[in-house]
């Protein structure tokens, strides 16, 4: 089966209004640019973003909020952008906010197959309301459920036309959780080559969870907090 | 005289020993960072993905794939290793990051955290901080004594939406180095100058003194 697609807007073409899509990344690093750019093009309405932030005004799924394109966003940390803080207030936008390592553990869940996890973050807070909890070994954790993803868009540096992929550095994070946790996986790569150009060993994400595969252009790749020291020190 | 914040940080690095991951928060905790005492050697996680996080690039090294959870721009020492976030998750649920230093907004005499949440103002989030509160074995908080408005931080009980239950166990301020021991606050060092007297009347939970107490050491 061809799991290569010419570029972002193929490769989401049958994304429709009400998809609830799981969106790699952290803060900007590692966001899938090229997919984000080609959802505000199609113009897919009243989608579920499940991802760990919500990009900034101008960028990521900063650019779907500003197309009113998002109708809730489940992240953990939702602090850089504006858009988004008038959304919410104004009750345009519905919100769930959950612990990170929730987030990422739901994500692998569904990757693993797994209905659902235990944790002890959010024990004794409001995450905890109406959720089950168990007690092992003495100690509380909540139940949390896998989450049911119709779409899964991830970045990765290096992928080849199996669909197997090779994060870079921190802009790994959510992607490999997100690449297993969808029922459909669309991977953008910044460099797509042949089977066997990867070495196995250094594959993150084998090819059995990604079902589209696309090379990215014009990657932007942008900073969100520059910080550099003097080069004396 | 009070600390201020690299005081503070100065304060909370003399915690560090030998061959602890630390996870450090944002704000005065990643300042901790600069005052590693010499002949300790710790590992910096950064739960976005990072174990042996270094120090900012210089100018022009910056790569837009290499960020902390603060998504400010970093580096890596030698030795460091990359991972996804369900496994940086796991191994602080799993108990194997040593110490967490983070912020709050009020700690509680029993070691409850409010950190991420002020009821009627734009909630941003809690980020990792509801799971490393839950799990880590040994968590300092670093904050000012008081609030702005010059009410105590150290309570009977949070007023402000709770991050973490029971889990606090010391706390360092600008005034005072405190233990929470048997769900009360302990007082176990003051700030060069500030007075026992001071300490206590700025704390609202109870405050337990116990013969002298000594000034911190710089």
């Amino acid at each position: 089966m061809n799991k290569v697609f010419k570029n972002a807007d193929d490769a989401i073409k049958d994304v429709q209004d009400d998809a609830v899509i799981m969106i790699g990344g952290f803060g900007l690093c590692g966001i899938p640019e090229n997919c984000l750019k080609a959802l505000v093009k199609k113009g897919v309405n009243n989608i579920t973003c499940i991802s760990n932030n919500a990009g900034v005004d101008d960028f990521g799924i900063g650019l779907l909020l500003k197309g009113r394109q998002v109708k809730k966003m489940i992240a953990s940390y939702v602090g850089e952008n504006a858009e988004f803080e008038r959304q919410l207030l104004s009750g345009e936008l519905e919100v769930e906010l959950i612990p990170q390592g929730t987030l990422a553990t739901r994500c692998m869940a569904a990757g693993y197959g797994m209905p659902a996890i235990y944790t002890p973050a959010g024990v004794g807070t409001e995450v905890a309301a109406g959720k089950e909890s168990r007690v092992f070994n003495g100690k509380e954790y909540l139940m949390e459920y896998a989450f049911d993803a119709g779409f899964a868009l991830v970045k990765a540096w290096k992928g080849d036309k199996l669909g197997n992929l090779i994060y870079k550095e921190t802009a790994r994070n959510f992607n490999p959780l997100m690449a297993m946790g969808g029922k459909i996986t669309i991977a953008e790569v910044e460099e797509l080559v042949e089977p066997g150009e990867l070495d196995p060993n250094q594959v993150h994400t084998p090819g059995i969870y990604v079902h589209r595969i696309f090379q990215g252009t014009n990657y932007e790749k942008r900073i969100e907090q520059r910080t550099v020291r003097s080069k004396k020190s | 005289m009070a600390l201020d914040k690299y005081k503070l940080a100065q304060r909370i690095a003399r915690e560090l020993k030998d061959g602890y991951y630390v996870n450090l928060g944002i704000g005065i905790p990643t300042l901790v960072a600069n005052y590693i005492p010499d002949g300790i050697n710790v590992t910096l996680q950064s739960e976005n993905g990072l174990l042996g996080m270094g120090p900012f690039p210089e100018e022009g090294q910056e790569d837009p794939d290499l960020i902390n959870a603060g998504k400010q721009t970093i580096t890596t020492l030698p030795g460091s290793a990359f991972f996804d976030s369900a496994l940086s998750f796991g191994m602080i649920r799993a108990g194997k990051v040593d110490l967490t230093v983070l912020g709050a907004m009020e700690v509680s005499e029993n070691g409850d955290i409010a950190n991420w949440k002020i009821p009627g103002k734009m909630v941003k989030g809690m980020g990792g901080a509801m799971d490393l509160v839950a799990s880590a074995k040994n968590i300092i908080v670093a904050m000012m004594h008081t609030n702005p408005k010059g009410e105590s931080k150290l309570l009977p009980e949070c007023s402000l939406p709770l991050t973490g239950i029971k889990c606090v166990k010391k706390i360092v301020t600008d005034l005072a180095v405190i233990e929470i021991v048997n769900n009360q606050f302990k007082l176990l060092e003051r700030a060069p100058g500030v007075t026992v007297e001071e300490i206590k009347s700025k704390t609202a939970g109870k405050l337990i003194v116990e013969g002298e107490i000594p000034e911190m050491k710089f």
